[in-house]
């Protein structure tokens, strides 16, 4: 059953339409990230999850209850705000205590839910201290306390981690990770971070100007992007996207060819897909490699040499960029022609729309 | 963080030296009316407060005394003390300070030098001692009224707490600073009540003609006090407050307000947004997140705001002159000092100095009590 449900929500400011439609359901217990680029809306629809915003259009369900018109204090959720949002005035117990006070709960209840707050974030040793006298990743600990006290529905957290400098942001990422076995909760998360999203994800919703364009497993917007967006988006150096134009096609086969790319045939449903149809074929930099023979050519910028891989900066005839990423070190001269290959069957193949076409077709749209 | 390492800009120099000179030219005057409030009123009149510590060159005027006219000749000798002459004895009393300088003439009253005969022409001549004893040579009978005898004495410095005893003994002075405090309190407290609901609402709540409310309030920031007197006053007789304390309290409130709504919405709009949402996501009601972390983030804003209040309430004149009855029992410290003080005793610098150091005394009480509110980093933690 679904814990949250999304019916196509919409936001708009005046006549500006920030979230266009978004349908989404988030079951018990499910870890959700929404991630995408600043301003694809994903904060937005965070917030009005929170009922920090209207909902201009649609429907927001949360367990059985339509909450559209309910004060954000009796929704049954809690948020971890990205600039933490600790009352400066008031001790951490009572930073953490004070949903427990509104709430009306008797002083012993809530010490007792404090100190277990405390306990699980290892932060009983700072009850006493204002929040000016610590440290960022004690800030956000105890903004995560806040939020657990109050035993919520439905877990929100905003760029929870984009405060905190790197290291600190692995080890709350994990701890984040823990967290969410331990209390079994239903959390959805916000972050422009696509390792972040890879690492704690159950369901990534890829998000881009308002509109959902994926849903899935993390690994399955990995392998199986719906669309050139959600390709380029997910993944680390960027997918390489070569224009091309289809020169045969053949029962589960389509050949292809472009400026930078000689003909290669990549296996896909042909139907729908006529000859001189131009596509866009991408390849990661990870399933690229070195090869005299390869179909792909380009010139060698700039390698980088991390030892354990190359990372290879081309520049291609047609003025693109493309990137390889070897597995292995080794030394290339700069300006030098490079050739590549990869295995067809890693490529994918989007059509003039920008969306994927798969040899079995199983697209979820 | 101010410092740079191991580098202190020139201007931190500049800065020091320009806030010296400011607590100076600050200071200055409040020594001179702390010192004058001491003096006597002939010592003020004759020399300024940094002369004080020196003795005072006093004039004075007294009458040969003709009780006991020797004739000489053509020549009718006036002796006697300047100091048993009842006109000398009421300006400096039992005291017998030493004369300088003496003259006949009031245009040039320290002619010549105590000790030595004057010669004043026609066979007249005067000699005048500096213990105050006189020879007066005249050439007519003077009839049974002495010629003058103009000359100046050095008197020592003299302090006392007499201004003081004067200013706070005055007549109903004790009366009229709880009536000064029965206005000041009220008209602090209440506009700060009323403002900072009004604030809260204009920065964080979202209605219709927020925009509109917020552009009056500044419209009413301009609009002079003195338009309003008039209008006001006839309002208040109309519904029968009349002039009244609680007429004044509602005054000063109302001329209040449009800056205090301002200072306060201007200041709360500057809290972090994710506080108050936070305190929403918390389940805060509105009233709530204003009670328990809006207000109390407020404090700066609510202590300035308390400071300027007071100090204008307390200083004002004008419309406690309008708004309260002119009966004695309503007086406050403004207007008594003005009427009653400076009405009858107008060249008496001592009583003004003392009773505008009396009056300074409680607000810079509450300035200092205050500003201890007045605090940065009041909101240091709470956001990245």
């Amino acid at each position: 059953m679904a814990e949250l449900r999304l019916s196509k929500v919409r936001k708009t400011y005046g006549s500006t339409e920030v979230i266009k439609g978004v349908d989404l359901d988030v079951n018990k217990g499910e870890f959700v990230v929404f991630v995408g680029p600043s301003g694809c809306g994903k904060s937005t629809l965070l917030r009005m999850i929170a009922g920090l915003e209207n909902i201009t259009e649609g429907e927001l369900w949360i367990g059985d209850e339509l909450c559209n018109d309910i004060h954000p204090g009796d929704r049954g959720i809690a948020m971890v705000f990205q600039s933490y949002a600790l009352y400066p005035h008031m001790t951490v117990s009572d930073n953490i205590a004070f949903n427990l006070k509104i709430s009306g709960y008797s002083k012993e209840e809530r010490e007792q839910k404090v100190q277990n707050a405390a306990r699980i974030l290892q932060i009983e040793h700072l009850l006493k201290r204002k929040p000016s006298q610590l440290s960022g990743g004690q800030r956000q600990r105890v903004a995560i306390g806040r939020a657990i006290v109050r035993e919520p529905q439905v877990f929100l957290f905003d760029e929870p981690l984009s405060n905190l400098d790197a290291a600190l942001r692995v080890e709350m990422r994990m701890e984040l990770s823990a967290l969410h076995r331990t209390l079994g909760a239903t959390m959805i998360y916000v972050t422009h971070d696509q390792v972040e999203a890879m690492t704690l994800a159950d369901k990534i919703v890829v998000l881009d100007a308002g509109i959902v364009q994926q849903v899935g497993e993390p690994i399955d917007l990995y392998q199986r992007p719906a669309n050139l967006f959600v390709a380029g988006f997910i993944g680390s150096p960027k997918m390489n996207f070569f224009p091309v134009t289809v020169v045969a096609r053949s029962a589960g086969h389509v050949d292809v060819e472009g400026v930078t790319i000689e003909r290669v045939s990549v296996p896909t449903d042909p139907s729908g897909i006529e000859i001189g149809d131009q596509m866009t074929l991408g390849i990661r930099p990870q399933d690229l490699d070195y090869s005299p023979q390869g179909p792909v050519k380009g010139t060698i910028e700039m390698t980088e040499r991390l030892g354990s891989e190359t990372i290879l900066n081309c520049k291609t005839e047609d003025g693109t960029s493309l990137l390889a990423v070897l597995g292995r070190d080794e030394k290339f001269e700069h300006g030098a022609q490079a050739r590549f290959e990869f295995e067809p069957a890693q490529a994918i193949l989007f059509n003039h729309e920008g969306t994927a076409r798969y040899p079995d077709q199983a697209l979820p749209d | 963080m101010s410092d740079i390492v191991g580098k202190k800009s020139g201007l931190v120099w500049a800065t020091h030296l320009s806030v010296l000179a400011l607590v100076i030219i600050w200071l200055i005057p409040t020594v001179g009316l702390f010192v004058s409030s001491f003096r006597d009123r002939d010592q003020i009149s004759e020399t300024g407060w940094w002369r004080s510590f020196l003795p005072v060159e006093q004039g004075l005027r007294g009458r040969a005394s003709v009780d006991d006219v020797i004739v000489q000749g053509d020549t009718f000798v006036l002796t006697g003390s300047l100091f048993d002459d009842e006109e000398v004895l009421a300006s400096v009393g039992e005291e017998r300070p030493p004369i300088t300088a003496f003259g006949n003439a009031g245009r040039n009253p320290g002619q010549f030098v105590a000790g030595e005969v004057a010669d004043l022409g026609d066979g007249e001549s005067l000699l005048v001692n500096p213990d105050g004893t006189y020879e007066y040579r005249l050439a007519e009978d003077p009839g049974n009224r002495g010629p003058r005898i103009y000359f100046f004495a050095s008197t020592p410095p003299v302090f006392s707490f007499a201004n003081y005893r004067t200013v706070l003994t005055a007549d109903n002075m004790d009366r009229a600073f709880i009536n000064t405090l029965t206005v000041t309190i009220p008209t602090t407290i209440i506009p700060i009540l009323m403002a900072a609901f009004a604030a809260y609402a204009l920065a964080w709540m979202d209605f219709r003609g927020r925009g509109f409310m917020i552009a009056c309030i500044v419209g009413l920031l301009v609009v002079p006090l003195q338009l309003a007197l008039v209008p006001a006053l006839q309002m208040h007789n109309a519904v029968g407050i009349g002039q009244s304390f609680l007429g004044i309290w509602l005054a000063h409130t109302a001329f209040g307000l449009p800056l205090a709504v301002y200072l306060l919405r201007n200041y709360m709009i500057g809290l972090p947004r994710d506080i108050i949402e936070s305190a929403k996501v918390d389940g805060a009601t509105d009233f709530e997140v204003f009670l328990k972390i809006v207000l109390p983030l407020s404090f700066p804003a609510l202590a300035s705001f308390a400071i300027f209040q007071f100090l204008w309430t307390w200083n004002d004149l004008l419309v406690a002159k309008v708004f309260l009855p002119s009966a004695e029992e309503a007086k406050v410290m403004t207007v008594k000092i003005a009427d009653d003080l400076l009405g009858s005793r107008g060249g008496d610098w001592g009583i003004l100095a003392t009773a505008a150091f009396v009056s300074i005394g409680v607000p810079l009480l509450v300035f200092f009590s205050l500003q201890r509110y007045l605090v940065r980093g009041l909101l240091a933690g709470s956001v990245k």
